[in-house]
């Protein structure tokens, strides 16, 4: 679905990305996973054209990502975002973050209708909060909002920038299995940035392993514990093991 | 908000109302100036011709422009100021001179009116008698005396420069200030010596002594009527019946007819009214209006003004504001300027749109206009720059074209800060436009400005009062319309933030 030819991003004096080649296979979940600073956000800007390579190129589906215009908007069209807290739009309710892009692109009612009841119902999202504004709705509430308003469009690719940071571990744990098994269900290209080795494990079926705005190392997580590329591996894997006595995250 | 704006300036620029006017005339705002434009208003009705009094107008510059540009017909004047001021560069010996200078720009100087209101120095009796003062040039002899003139006497060519040089005088506590001030600082001891005119109703009121101009420094004010060449065939009648006033005034007439109305507080028009009555045999109706009605009309002149000018206002300060935020350096250039507007004195910013502008409310509207802009687009901008970069990402990611983004996202979230800029603007509007009546532009600065020319609180507050209420109004209101017009999601966010 992705590729990435020499793509390297500098801001001022700190270089977020090393150049960077890589692809993104349809249909598979890739997890961008590092500590924070390590240029995986910045990555998945480019993806969207939030962000522009200083070098190098970006191919969605074959094709130069454009870099402004109409035809950059048709591809964010096919290119769902959710970030972290939400960003959901404090003025409209639920249901309004939601829908908002169809209103824009004129869909008939019954067509918004019918794809938010299937939304609501592919995130559990309890369907008489829809008419709530964000300031009313609880942390796992609005993320699960803002994955709806990312998948309204039934886009071809899901990017997920840390969407579940700012939870409790309970709501946490529980947004986890959902988004497993939406992922499952949906089969489509998802990229998903997170610090958390657990989470990229359990959600991912390819993990990079970045730091420093280069990828250290890419593959499974069993392949990451098993074969380190790198001491860095190592050490990151062992920061994240559950502590004595306690149970596996997943 | 738009109705009721509209409704209450449906008749309100005083100039087009039913019937335009043949004669307009105009007085400077003193009370000696006051009663001629009246005497004059009165005189050109009395043969059936529409007459306009706009009185009070803020300076000598002020008239003599918009008579030279039309908008008034007659105004009174002195020889004094005209060769001295109007006319200083031309060196015009005598009134002969005088006429042909002011021909060739299309004016007409009446015969003397009869009285010579030239400047002198006065101070108080005891105090002259103590120190042995009589002439100014015994105050050579006093450099600790404290001199305060008024702001134009220490400006004009003629004035505190020139009779310093003349006198050798030595005083160095010199200040400028109003001139209705001045008595009041004579009393308190502020100040010692002032100028006076010499028909001022002051000068036995408050016990002072005219010191003798022995050197012939001041030159003769003759009070004269000035008008446009074009009023003699356009209403001759009204014209012959205004001439009628030459040579009527003598000085001590004048001195009488300013302290009926500067200290027996009699209106201008009737004092006007009673002297041509006896002296030229004409009866003139003076219909003065109820204070309600007062209040009313000029409620919808202030409502005019500050109306339009904030609309105006909003309809270009919103979009200067979305264009600051999203092109942060042309934004800089956007506020820098609208900064620099702001710290021009609102007087001069008024005075410099008579030439361009001429008087009454447009200049007004204008320089009301020009102040709204700057609160307007930098609350525009700051609610803009306010927006979390998570929400404004989420817009962008999303595909929303610009515009969308604008209208459907950024505008509404901004829309606190935008109101409150607005409401910022509408409130510093309310009390600046009072000074709109300085250009003729009517509103509740009228009575203010008449009630301190005629040290009269109860006319003060009459115009400051209202004023107050209307700003508070306009605040009240902008609450209202927040309620309407934030979203309920913002609303929410903000309650649930202070808790």
């Amino acid at each position: 679905m992705y590729e990435l030819q020499d793509v390297s991003k500098r801001f001022g004096s700190t270089q977020a990305l090393h150049p960077l080649s890589l692809r993104l296979p349809t249909g598979r979940t890739t997890v961008l996973l590092g500590p924070s600073g390590c240029g995986k956000s910045t990555l998945v800007r480019l993806l969207n054209g939030l962000l522009h390579p200083d070098t190098g190129r970006v191919l969605f589906d074959g094709k130069p990502l454009p870099l402004e215009g109409e035809a950059l908007l048709a591809v964010r069209h096919r290119v769902g975002y959710a970030l972290q807290g939400g960003g959901l739009f404090p003025h409209l309710t639920g249901e309004e973050n939601v829908t908002l892009m169809a209103r824009h692109l004129r869909w008939s009612s019954a067509r918004t209708r019918e794809r938010l009841e299937a939304l609501v119902e592919l995130t559990r999202f309890p369907a008489d909060a829809l008419a709530r504004y964000p300031a009313q709705l609880s942390g796992g509430q609005r993320q699960r909002v803002a994955l709806m308003r990312a998948l309204m469009l039934d886009p071809d690719v899901l990017l997920l920038d840390e969407p579940l940071g700012a939870l409790d571990p309970l709501v946490r744990h529980e947004l986890q299995g959902d988004l497993r098994a939406i992922f499952a269900r949906l089969r489509k290209t998802v990229v998903l940035v997170t610090h958390d080795l657990a989470e990229a494990g359990f959600l991912g079926d390819d993990i990079l392993l970045m730091r420093d705005g280069r990828v250290v190392q890419q593959g499974g997580l069993a392949d990451l514990e098993a074969r380190p590329a790198d001491p860095f591996v190592t050490r990151f894997i062992q920061a994240q093991r559950p502590l004595p006595g306690g149970g596996a995250a997943a | 908000m738009l109705l009721l704006l509209l409704s209450a300036c449906g008749g309100a620029p005083p100039s087009s109302g039913d019937g335009v006017p043949t004669v307009r005339v105009g007085s400077k705002k003193f009370t000696e100036s006051v009663i001629l434009g009246e005497m004059v208003t009165q005189l050109a009705r009395s043969t059936g011709s529409p007459a306009e009094h706009r009185r009070e107008l803020g300076g000598t510059t002020v008239l003599w422009e918009a008579l030279r540009r039309g908008e008034l017909d007659v105004y009174p004047e002195y020889t004094g100021t005209l060769r001295q001021e109007l006319l200083s560069g031309r060196n015009l010996t005598d009134d002969g001179a005088l006429r042909t200078a002011l021909a060739a720009e299309g004016l007409r100087l009446s015969a003397p009116l009869g009285f010579n209101n030239t400047y002198a120095l006065g101070m108080k009796e005891a105090e002259a008698e103590r120190l042995g003062l009589r002439r100014i040039s015994d105050l050579r002899a006093h450099p600790e005396l404290r001199f305060g003139f008024s702001n134009e006497f220490m400006d004009r060519a003629d004035g505190w420069p020139a009779l310093r040089d003349r006198y050798q005088l030595p005083q160095k506590d010199v200040r400028g200030l109003d001139h209705d001030l001045a008595y009041r600082g004579l009393e308190s001891g502020a100040i010692q010596v002032t100028d006076l005119y010499s028909t001022d109703a002051e000068i036995a009121a408050y016990g002072l002594r005219v010191l003798e101009d022995d050197l012939h420094h001041f030159p003769a004010y003759d009070a004269v009527l000035l008008y446009r060449a074009d009023v003699e065939s356009r209403a001759p009648e009204a014209l012959a019946a205004m001439l009628r006033l030459s040579g009527r005034l003598s000085e001590s007439e004048m001195v009488k007819l300013n302290a009926r109305a500067r200290l027996e507080r009699v209106p201008e028009a009737q004092v006007a009214s009673d002297f041509l009555a006896s002296a030229l045999g004409i009866t003139s109706e003076v219909h003065g209006e109820e204070l309600s009605a007062r209040v009313w009309r000029r409620t919808r002149e202030h409502l005019f003004l500050v109306g339009v000018s904030l609309l105006a206002a909003i309809a270009l300060a919103v979009p200067l504001g979305v264009l600051a935020a999203r092109r942060p350096r042309l934004g800089r250039g956007v506020l820098g300027l609208a900064g620099i507007i702001q710290t021009v004195p609102s007087l001069a910013l008024l005075v410099v749109m008579i030439p361009l502008l001429g008087i009454g409310s447009r200049p007004a509207i204008a320089a009301l206009f020009l102040y709204s802009l700057l609160p307007i687009v930098r609350n525009t901008a700051a609610g803009l720059a306010g927006i979390p970069l998570e929400v404004r990402e989420s817009a962008e990611a999303l595909g929303l074209p610009s515009l969308a983004r604008l209208w459907r996202i950024e505008l509404p979230m901004a829309a606190p800060s935008i109101l409150a800029g607005i409401q910022t603007a509408a409130v510093i509007n309310v009390g600046t436009a009072t000074l709109g009546a300085l250009v003729g532009a009517g509103g509740y600065g009228q009575p203010i400005l008449t009630g301190i020319r005629l040290d009269d609180v109860g006319l003060i507050l009459e115009g400051a009062v209202p004023a107050a209420a209307l700003a508070l109004l306009a605040s009240g209101l902008f609450e209202i319309i927040e309620r309407a017009v934030v979203p309920k999601g913002l609303r929410l966010r903000a309650e649930s933030e202070s808790r």
